[in-house]
């Protein structure tokens, strides 16, 4: 029998591995997921694994802007957006229903191919890079698709933005994987456009209401010009 | 003939057989704390077994010999699948027979019979839960043959000491594919224990019933042992759980003292798993008989990326 394959990896990069595949599974979860308030409470646990992650890479490598990037993370992604979600279908008042465009079983057969896709696609990548956390960058890539995934099979329009939102998560891991994150400057602007992002799309979901008495994002394919 | 392994093994079947009413107690205690109604006793399942085995079996008029041996076979398919689980240790005489694929042939074996008998006397109930109860069989099979497909690439072996013993006597190693396995195979034991989201096992409407279906033309001593196997079947679930992912504290050394503690962390390790179990089961509801595909349709699925987290995470270059 041989020995245990991986014994040379540092405790800190196994809980990271940990944390990645979390990250994954709360990726599928949220595919998988058929109510909003699930769904948003799904997203709240990735943003807190993401920023818990962060902090494990800020402290091993003494890297003291992760530290920041992860305190922004927790803010922008644990208390500030889900609480503006919950405000938003409370008043709203979209609570049940999640349509998908195709069921959920073959939403996660397709799930499956793109993880295997992004895994595949990631491996050389990851060979080239020198970080301790260059392992985890094929699950990052797959969180992206992932989310994009969700973006694309949801018809409604309060799914896609929580989807969106899912999509920067996993672009954040994929950053902090590959290069140890982002410059600060960079950082900050993507959370802030994440934050006016969301404000613009609330007072879109309004108007959208406004005009076509539901949040299905089909009825806007039928707009025409009078 | 080694006579440590032989006393280990004895003493586990012996406790599998004794904690097996006593873990399902447990969890219907639990469960009932949690929903408000006053607990039955915890010995409630001995003195249900009890007042079985001593009245009068009936028989119905076209029953084959098969629907009388059937709870025999089912009965020794679950108390040798209980006694190859390595829980007290991992020196036992039957270790070298106790291959995870063996094992979940034995739960075949069982659930066969069991669907054979519950068709046998051609009542429509019977019929209808065997169906069911295949329908949920042949999905629920690949996700657990998955799950330990995984342990078995961690541990390079299919033998479940070999893995009890990587996993819990190697230097510690966090492997995140664990998480994956340890969800799916909670969701496969879920739906095989034919519990909550799947099946609820104190219904009374036919119509709904999964497992009870199939088992409602027997009485008496047939249906002690038949009760007697479902419970062995929750704790050989339970063990493999715990032999899987939470195997520290399963001894190496083979001294009777540390039996004795490897014993004491088992019945705390259940303690802990039936509260959750029971906890499962509150908070879920019962799920549409047409929704159990796509329940252990995701269990499938996460039992694979287990698989391919392990190829990229734990293989390192």
């Amino acid at each position: 029998m041989s020995p245990t394959l991986n014994l040379a990896v540092p405790f800190s990069s196994q809980l990271i591995n940990l944390f990645a595949a979390i990250m994954l599974l709360l990726g599928f979860a949220m595919l998988a997921q058929r109510r909003i308030i699930t769904l948003i409470n799904l997203f709240t646990l990735q943003g807190a694994v993401l920023s818990l992650s962060t902090l494990v890479v800020a402290l091993t490598t003494h890297q003291t802007h992760l530290l920041w990037s992860a305190g922004l993370t927790f803010t922008l992604k644990v208390a500030l957006l889900p609480w503006i979600l919950h405000r938003l279908i409370r008043k709203l008042s979209v609570k049940w229903d999640v349509e998908t465009l195709i069921n959920i079983p073959t939403t996660m057969l397709v799930g499956i191919g793109l993880v295997v896709i992004a895994f595949n696609v990631a491996q050389p990548i990851s060979q080239l890079s020198g970080t301790i956390t260059r392992a985890t960058l094929g699950i990052a890539l797959a969180c992206v698709l992932l989310a994009f995934l969700m973006m694309i099979t949801r018809s409604k329009a309060v799914p896609q933005v929580i989807g969106f939102l899912a999509m920067e998560n996993g672009l954040f891991f994929a950053a902090t994987s590959a290069t140890y994150g982002m410059p600060m400057v960079v950082e900050l602007g993507i959370a802030l456009d994440v934050l006016v992002g969301m404000v613009i799309l609330g007072v879109f979901f309004f108007q959208i209401r406004e005009q076509f008495d539901s949040l299905d994002i089909r009825q806007m394919e039928r707009i025409k010009e009078e | 003939m080694n006579f440590y392994a032989l006393f280990a093994q004895l003493l586990e079947l012996v406790i599998a057989l004794l904690l097996a009413p006593l873990l399902t107690g447990w969890v219907n205690q639990c469960r009932a704390w949690f929903q408000n109604r006053s607990a039955p006793p915890l010995l409630q399942t001995y003195f249900t077994l009890h007042k079985l085995f001593h009245k009068d079996a009936l028989l119905a008029h076209n029953a084959s010999s098969l629907f009388r041996a059937a709870p025999y076979i089912i009965f020794s398919c679950m108390a040798l699948a209980s006694a190859i689980v390595p829980t007290l240790s991992t020196d036992l005489i039957f270790s070298p027979a106790a291959d995870a694929i063996a094992l979940v042939g034995l739960f075949a074996l069982a659930r066969i019979f069991i669907a054979l008998a519950g068709m046998d006397v051609g009542t429509a109930f019977g019929s209808l839960g065997a169906r069911r109860e295949m329908l949920i069989g042949f999905l629920a099979e690949p996700a657990l043959l998955m799950v330990i497909f995984t342990t078995s690439l961690i541990s390079q072996s299919t033998s479940l000491s070999t893995i009890v013993e990587t996993l819990a006597h190697r230097e510690f190693v966090i492997y995140p594919s664990l998480a994956f396995a340890g969800v799916a195979f909670t969701m496969v034991s879920l739906a095989e224990n034919a519990r909550v989201p799947v099946d609820n096992p104190t219904t009374h409407l036919e119509l709904t019933m999964l497992h009870e279906a199939m088992i409602l033309e027997y009485s008496s001593r047939h249906l002690a042992l038949i009760e007697w196997a479902a419970c062995l079947k929750l704790f050989a679930y339970s063990c493999l759980g715990i032999a899987l992912f939470f195997p520290f504290g399963i001894p190496e050394a083979a001294d009777p003292a540390s039996l004795a503690v490897a014993g004491a962390i088992l019945v705390f390790k259940l303690l802990i798993g039936g509260f959750l179990l029971a906890l499962i089961e509150t908070i879920n509801a019962k799920m549409r008989i047409f929704r159990a595909p796509e329940f252990l349709g995701t269990a499938f699925l996460l039992a694979v990326l287990a698989m391919l987290v392990h190829l990229l995470l734990e293989v390192g270059p």
